[in-house]
């Protein structure tokens, strides 16, 4: 079954944000996806960032920089997005492990030019900016308050549209193979 | 139009092309680990697809934390221990038995030249050494692969490194591969196999190839991968003498997953290690990357030998070298991790252990360990580790902690004086 995506956004203004920030090794003894929940993004330091902070509790969007996950293999990163309900994330670009996971989660990894990633940054201050994410179509909305207004076209690979719309990898390779 | 070692592999395992540019291929090895497979086998087991593809290609180990330090890690090992029982695996390794996957999955032989590999482990990329494509994935692609024999990926396309001159005394495939990664960025061969080429590589060890493939993950490389040659076969004999008439049949054989000449690479990067000196990293990405005379004198309050990047034989004899007749400073403890059971054995006869010791270190049981900040070396608040292992993240060894990236000899030369050291004065 197809995910829900879009809601308000998380700003994370780094590039190289790995896995070890996202989820530290030391919670990678849990053997549920739910255990993960509490330590979501627990050893980023960026300034002005607080992972256990309103804006990580609200959001189900991660906008941010290059380079995003890389590191570890681990899905766990991934999973802690998805058990605080954070269905996807845009970035300049991602780790190939970790955009990987995340389709195959049935999840979205969307990649948005520097300058397109530059617009959404410039909205940070305005109020919380709410994204809204439609995949039939490709659009981006972000929205901050009720003035200001930004779209964005995206696309991703028809392979990684087909995890998405299948629920995830398994289920896609399982019809298949 | 000619093609490369990468193509040639997916070509002769692609099962499916479900979507232009997606490439669905047969897996050779399925390699597993306590920390990634039991959510796997978890969710096999809740949607009632508790099987295995091949029971005879799925290899499985315990190694990240081993001996299992409290509840939660000994339930990881148990998922591990009752599936592979379940499923009869045919290789699956326990206490006793156990070393780190990288390091011993190669070791028994379970990796051959143009094998497809993956395993839920992002250094996966050091069985490339063997003429393999071999990534690292996550869990997900991991159970699919567990159940269904196949994993997909991209087109590869690949950066070819030649590596030229010849490396002076003191510097080593860690030195290489640092300063390689350096000149790449830690996103400069994401979606990309990185094909290491040229003199020094043709006459690097098995093990200084798995050093240099190892690391390809930490410039963002699919899979790293040189070409199998005389030194891959004499590596690989003892397994494949049955298959062969004689080793250079074996080579010839290899041969058909050589590169073409006229093979279409995405980038060629050319390097001279004829003037490097021996590296080491900064801060907290493994691109920062510095020659040791600009961080001789940093204080270290921790020295790790080992991992999946240089905890094999080779790596211990280097640092024995430095060691021997010597004692680290009282400032330091020192940690060497023999990667697997045959490296210790052969460290314990060669009387290397007894080297390590006699400086003053802690010989630990082959596991991953200190390398994650997992177990057997993790550090407080505030602490430097001088290490051999792959990753200078913050807070990889423990939180607050700082990682200094370097081959075993700079390791061994730093634990020696306490502080970040040349190793070149300690051999000439």
């Amino acid at each position: 079954m197809m995910k829900k995506f879009g809601g308000p956004a998380l700003f994370l203004d780094r590039s190289d944000i790995n896995t070890d920030e996202i989820i530290p090794a030391k919670y990678l003894t849990e053997v549920t996806k739910e255990a993960l929940k509490p330590y979501i993004l627990e050893d980023l330091q960026i300034e002005g960032f607080d992972p256990k902070g309103d804006a990580v509790r609200r959001a189900r969007v991660i906008v941010t920089r290059e380079n995003f996950g890389c590191g570890s293999s681990r899905e766990h990163a991934p999973w802690v997005f998805e058990v605080n309900e954070i269905h996807a994330v845009i970035a300049e670009s991602y780790a190939r492990i970790f955009r990987q996971n995340m389709f195959n989660g049935g999840m979205l990894a969307i990649e948005l030019p520097k300058e397109e990633i530059n617009r959404l940054f410039n909205m940070v201050g305005g109020g919380e900016v709410e994204i809204g994410i439609d995949l039939a179509s490709g659009k981006i909305t972000a929205r901050a308050g009720k003035e200001r207004e930004e779209t964005f076209a995206f696309e991703i690979s028809p392979f990684d549209k087909a995890l998405v719309e299948a629920g995830g990898w398994v289920e896609f390779a399982d019809q298949r193979y | 139009m000619g093609k490369t070692i990468a193509e040639k592999i997916f070509d002769s395992h692609l099962r499916d092309e479900p979507f232009p540019g997606t490439r669905v291929v047969d897996l050779d090895r399925v390699l597993c680990h306590e920390i990634t497979t039991p959510i796997a086998i978890a969710d096999l087991v809740w949607r009632e697809k508790d099987r295995v593809f091949d029971r005879t290609k799925i290899k499985a180990v315990i190694d990240h934390v081993t001996p299992s330090k409290d509840s939660k890690t000994a339930t990881q090992a148990k998922i591990l221990r009752d599936w592979a029982k379940r499923h009869d695996l045919t290789d699956f390794f326990d206490i006793g038995r156990n070393g780190v996957c990288h390091a011993l999955f190669p070791e028994k032989g379970f990796i051959r030249p143009g094998f497809t590999v993956i395993m839920g482990d992002s250094h996966t990329c050091t069985h490339g050494a063997f003429g393999a494509f071999a990534a690292g994935v996550g869990t997900t692609d991991l159970e699919v692969g567990i159940l269904k024999g196949v994993c997909a990926f991209r087109e590869p396309k690949t950066i070819r490194i030649d590596i030229n001159g010849v490396l002076p005394a003191g510097t080593y495939a860690k030195d290489v591969i640092l300063y390689v990664i350096s000149r790449l960025g830690v996103n400069g061969a994401t979606d990309r196999v990185i094909e290491f080429r040229g003199p020094v590589v043709d006459a690097m060890s098995m093990e200084s190839r798995m050093t240099l493939c190892n690391m390809a993950i930490e410039a963002g490389g699919t899979s790293g991968i040189c070409l199998p040659d005389t030194t891959t076969v004499d590596y690989l004999w003892p397994f494949i003498r049955e298959e062969y008439e004689n080793r250079e049949e074996a080579i010839a054989d290899f041969g058909k997953w050589h590169s073409d000449d006229d093979a279409e690479y995405e980038r060629v990067l050319t390097i001279d290690v004829s003037d490097l000196t021996p590296q080491v990293t900064y801060d907290y990405k493994p691109d920062c990357v510095k020659p040791v005379n600009e961080m001789v004198g940093t204080p270290v309050d921790q020295v790790y030998i080992g991992t999946c990047t240089n905890g094999r034989i080779e790596d211990l004899r280097i640092a024995a070298t430095i060691l021997r007749g010597k004692k680290i400073a009282d400032s330091v403890r020192g940690i060497v991790s023999p990667a697997t059971p045959k490296i210790y054995n052969d460290a314990l006869a060669e009387g290397i252990i007894q080297v390590f010791m006699e400086a003053g270190f802690c010989v630990t049981n082959p596991t991953c360990g200190a390398c994650l900040g997992m177990s057997n070396g993790v550090l407080a608040e505030g602490e430097v580790c001088a290490s051999t292992s792959n990753r200078n993240f913050p807070g990889r060894m423990g939180r607050g902690g700082m990682v200094h990236l370097m081959s075993p000899a700079t390791a061994a030369a730093s634990a020696i004086v306490g502080k970040i050291a040349d190793p070149r004065t300690f051999t000439e």
